[in-house]
C-alpha cells in the first residue's frame, strides 16, 4: 500500500502529510533546545560570576563555523530549487555541497573540543563549560542526522527522483527544513555561547 | 500552454534563487555585525538585547525565505504559533525564581 498524501495535499490541511510531518517534528525540536536555553539563563542568572564566552572559547572558529553552516543553508535550498528547475545533475552538486559543510563543521568543532580538552577544560569542570558542552553537544548530533538524511538522499535515494520525481523534490524540501532549523539553532548559540 | 506555465515556473524559481543569494550575503554581514559589537564590551543587559536582536533577525530570514514560511499554510502557523507560545513559557520559568522567587512562593 503506498503512502498517502506524499505529492497530492490532504483536502482537509491543505499539505501533504512529509510538510505536515517535518514542522511538527521542529516543533517538538523548539522545545527540546528551548528546555535548554531555559537551563542556561536559570543558571546564569543564578551564578555569582559568569565567564565572558571569548575568554575561553575561540571566537574566530566559531565566526567560521556560523559562515560555514549559513553557506550550507543555502546550498541546501539551491538543491531543493534545483529539483524545481528539473536540473538533477546540478542538485547533486547542491547536495554534495551541503554534506560537505557540514562536514567542515565538524570537523571545525572537534578540533575546538580538542583543544579544550587538552588544557584540561571539560563539562565536569564548570556550569559554564557543562551548558557549552551541552547545548554544543546536541546540536552536533542534530548536524550528523542532517548530514546522514542528506547523504541517503544524495546517494541511494536519489533513485526515487527516477520514478517520482515530484515525491522525492518534496523529500528533499523536508530534509532541507530540518537542516535550516538546525542552521536556525546555531544562530543563537553562536552568540549566546560564544560572544557574551 | 504547457510551455507558458513551465517558462513561468522557471522565471519564478529564478525569482527565488535572486532572493536566496541577497538572502545569504545579509546573514554574512550580520554575522560581521554580531562579532564586531561584541568587541566593543557592552554592559551585558545592552550586549544580550543587541546580540539576541540580530540574532532573531537572522532567524527570522532563515525561517521566512529558506525555510519558505513566507508562503506556508495557515495549519502551519497554527502549529508554530502554539509553539511560540509554550516556548515563551518555558524561557520565562528561570524569570519566575528572580529575587528567590518570592511572588510565586
Amino acid at each position: 500500500m503506498d503512502i498517502p498524501y506524499t505529492v497530492e495535499v490532504r483536502p482537509d490541511t491543505g499539505l501533504t502529510n512529509g510538510k505536515i510531518g517535518i514542522w511538527l517534528f521542529l516543533a517538538s525540536e523548539v522545545m527540546l533546545f528551548g528546555a535548554l536555553f531555559a537551563s542556561y539563563i536559570l543558571i546564569r542568572t543564578g551564578a555569582t560570576t559568569w565567564p565572558r564566552g571569548d575568554t575561553i572559547l575561540n571566537v574566530p572558529l566559531a565566526t567560521f563555523n556560523t559562515i560555514v553552516l549559513i553557506s550550507s543553508s543555502v546550498t541546501m535550498v539551491m538543491a531543493w530549487a534545483s529539483l524545481k528547475r528539473n536540473r538533477f545533475g546540478t542538485f547533486r552538486m547542491y547536495m554534495g555541497a551541503t554534506i560537505l559543510l557540514g562536514g567542515v563543521f565538524l570537523v571545525v568543532k572537534y578540533f575546538e573540543y580538542s583543544h579544550k580538552f587538552e588544557l584540561g577544560l571539560f563539562p565536569s569542570t564548570n556550569n559554564f563549560l557543562a551548558i557549552y558542552f551541552t547545548l554544543t553537544g546536541l546540536h552536533m548530533l542534530h548536524v550528523i542526522g542532517g548530514m546522514a538524511v542528506n547523504a541517503y538522499f544524495w546517494g541511494p535515494g536519489a533513485k526515487l527522483w527516477k520514478t517520482n520525481p515530484e515525491w522525492f523534490t518534496n523529500r528533499v524540501e523536508h530534509s532541507g527544513l530540518f537542516w535550516h532549523f538546525v542552521d536556525l539553532v546555531w544562530i543563537f548559540l553562536f552568540p549566546t555561547l560564544y560572544l557574551l | 500552454m504547457q510551455a507558458s506555465t513551465t517558462t513561468d515556473h522557471a522565471a519564478d524559481i529564478d525569482k527565488h534563487v535572486r532572493i536566496y543569494i541577497t538572502v545569504f550575503v545579509t546573514l554574512m554581514v550580520l554575522t560581521i555585525v554580531t562579532v564586531a559589537i561584541s568587541r566593543f564590551h557592552l554592559p551585558v543587559p545592552i550586549a544580550v538585547s543587541v546580540a539576541l536582536f540580530v540574532a532573531t533577525v537572522k532567524g527570522t530570514l532563515v525561517a521566512c525565505y529558506f525555510m519558505h514560511l513566507l508562503s506556508e499554510k495557515k495549519l502551519i502557523y497554527a502549529v508554530l504559533a502554539l509553539t511560540a507560545a509554550f516556548f515563551v513559557v518555558l524561557l520565562s520559568l528561570p524569570v519566575l525564581t528572580v529575587h528567590d522567587g518570592f511572588w510565586i512562593r
